[in-house]
């Protein structure tokens, strides 16, 4: 067995990066999510890569916008604010069809907002944060082992796909340490980069990266080809956790950090004899609609637990039709819920129900 | 019969769209003839920009990638990190390389990033239908300047070469004109520089080709020609800013 080692979240990122095979990081400095840049700009040197502090935050996805285009696996990082910034570059590395892999350690906002966690960039992350009719794969880790996994998985979703990831963290987890194994999962196996602009060697035409077409009917074609991969994507790769919902008539449904104080409201909850359980998504996009529509009859209601005013409940109410009431509970502003909050909205809902 | 003029392998055999009378014809050509005489088209990547010159990725045979508005020095960066041996050049005009990009032009240089950067000044947006310019000068009308460039609301020119060159990144830097056979000469002779200099890897590279804009200036080919000798060339003095060769 792999030995274990005691890391934090956003070092873990960074070394499950390097892990799967990045060897070009470009960042610029934000809290919460700087020791990434830090662990890279220590670790790249040693091991032949590129760190490399961008100006801004712009440049930095650009950079990840050329690196891609070269073929290279390819990783920036940033937090709410700089990932605004990066939204431009990620609009068109989704356009020109090239794989890289983004993080946001969530804070909170609006505009400058604070430091401490939040998950108030869902809509951002998942609704496409750029311009442009275009999608990203985002995938939100809840401990700093699914970090790991999911990090590894980022870049094979990216290259296999040839898009856009998003690892979406919060404050809370990039800060947090945790025991952890390095073993990554299996991978894919993924098709040759030949569209990649690494020279054409005098062996074969011009490769172009680009995401500019004049002609309607040219980049209608391109887009709804495009929306085809999505489509495959919602169909083959959602991911979710299913705790304690067997038999359970109240569901709980959070993800990241939250998730975790959601699970902890679950088992009081059981305690005190009310039947909770817990749905985390762990695929953003794509969401993970069957995970609730196959509870539609046997829960009474669902309650959506976000550091934010209210934003995956929106998807949770699509997913399930309105068949079932729909609740939320959130703390914004840098706060995160307390179990005994959760409870406490749960049993309201449960009072009201019964 | 003996070939005596052909195109270059560098440049694909397709129509050019710029109007009548723009002088970026001259710059793809002498771009395409260096890479032809350094053989470097197979390691080349160029990087197209945002503006009339948007589509050279459809006129240079080498792999190109086309980037956001401004944003081409950080791109040609990602390129080049991922191969120091490869030939990374951007090909950029002014309201992309000193307004939207004067962030990533100023830090490319500023790092020794090994590219070189083709910058065509020709004191105007061209592709959206001419506004005033960051290279615009005091004076000229243009569509978002109507009564003249007021410097005291729209401020001053930028002289990339010169502001460039305060900095210890950049090895070479050459101010260059295209409106006669003796400064067209002398633009192939910095281009080749420039390019050379990044084959040396000796760092960042520059060659600013004072340009003209016929259509949006409002001119005949041949007025403009003059109109860049008679304004431009005094605001933009030709010669070399920088060289570390």
């Amino acid at each position: 067995m792999a030995e274990k080692v005691l890391l934090k979240g956003n070092e873990a990122i960074a070394e499950a990066a390097i892990l799967a095979g990045c060897r070009y990081f470009f960042g610029y400095p934000i809290t919460p999510q700087t020791e990434i840049s830090a662990y890279m700009a220590k670790r790249m040197p040693k091991i032949g890569g590129v760190f490399l502090q961008a100006e801004s935050e712009i440049s930095a996805c650009n950079m990840v916008y050329g690196a891609a285009a070269a073929g290279a696996r390819v990783m920036t990082s940033s937090s709410s604010p700089g990932i605004s910034l990066k939204a431009e570059a990620i609009s068109y590395i989704a356009g020109a069809d090239l794989p890289a892999v983004v993080v946001n350690i969530m804070r909170a906002g609006p505009g400058l907002g604070g430091i401490q966690p939040s998950q108030s960039d869902y809509h951002q992350a998942t609704k496409g944060l750029g311009h442009g009719d275009y999608k990203m794969i985002v995938l939100a880790p809840a401990s700093v082992q699914e970090i790991i996994n999911l990090t590894a998985e980022a870049f094979d979703l990216a290259d296999f796909y040839r898009m856009p990831v998003m690892i979406l963290g919060d404050g809370t987890l990039g800060q947090m340490m945790e025991p952890v194994t390095f073993e990554l999962p299996e991978g894919r196996k993924l098709p040759e980069k030949t569209w990649a602009t690494n020279g054409t060697k005098m062996e074969r035409e011009h490769n172009v990266v680009n995401s500019l077409y004049i002609q309607p009917d040219i980049l209608e074609k391109i887009v709804t080809e495009r929306n085809k991969k999505y489509q495959q994507i919602e169909e083959t790769e959602t991911k979710y956790e299913a705790y304690r919902m067997e038999d359970a008539e109240y569901m709980i449904t959070a993800y990241g950090s939250t998730a975790r104080i959601a699970k902890n409201a679950v088992d009081e909850l059981r305690e005190q004899g009310i039947k909770a359980g817990l749905i985390r998504p762990i695929t953003l996009w794509p969401f993970p609609k069957e995970a609730y529509k196959q509870y539609v009859g046997q829960v009474k209601a669902i309650l959506s637990v976000e550091m934010c005013l209210g934003q995956m409940v929106d998807d949770v109410k699509l997913a399930v039709e309105s068949k079932v009431p729909v609740h939320f509970y959130g703390r914004w502003g840098g706060n995160i819920p307390y179990p005994n909050e959760i409870i406490e909205k749960m049993k309201e809902i449960v009072g009201g129900i019964a | 019969m003996k070939q005596v003029f052909k195109k270059p392998h560098a440049l694909c055999d397709v129509p050019l769209h710029y109007c009548p009378g723009c002088t970026h014809g001259i710059v793809h050509r002498l771009v395409a003839e260096v890479i032809d005489e350094l053989g470097i088209e197979g390691t080349t990547i160029g990087v197209a920009p945002v503006g009339c010159s948007v589509f050279a990725y459809d006129y240079f045979n080498c792999d190109m990638v086309e980037a956001a508005h401004g944003r081409a020095p950080a791109v040609a960066t990602g390129i080049k990190r991922t191969n120091q041996d490869n030939i990374v050049f951007t090909y950029q005009g002014d309201g992309d390389l000193a307004a939207i990009g004067t962030a990533e032009t100023v830090h490319a240089a500023a790092r020794g990033e090994n590219i070189t950067v083709i910058f065509i000044n020709n004191a105007i947006y061209g592709m959206t239908g001419g506004q005033m310019a960051p290279t615009s000068l005091p004076g000229q009308i243009t569509q978002t300047s109507p009564y003249g460039r007021n410097t005291e609301t729209q401020g001053f020119p930028i002289r990339v070469s010169e502001m460039l060159s305060t900095l210890d990144g950049p090895a070479y830097i050459e101010r260059v004109a295209v409106d006669c056979v003796k400064n067209i000469n002398q633009a192939k002779k910095a281009i080749k520089k420039a390019f050379t200099c990044q084959v040396e890897k000796k760092g960042f590279s520059l060659v600013e080709v004072v340009s003209t804009c016929p259509t949006n200036w409002g001119l005949s080919p041949e007025e403009a020609m003059k109109w860049l000798q008679e304004n431009m060339l005094p605001y933009y003095p030709l010669g070399v800013y920088c060289d570390k060769l």
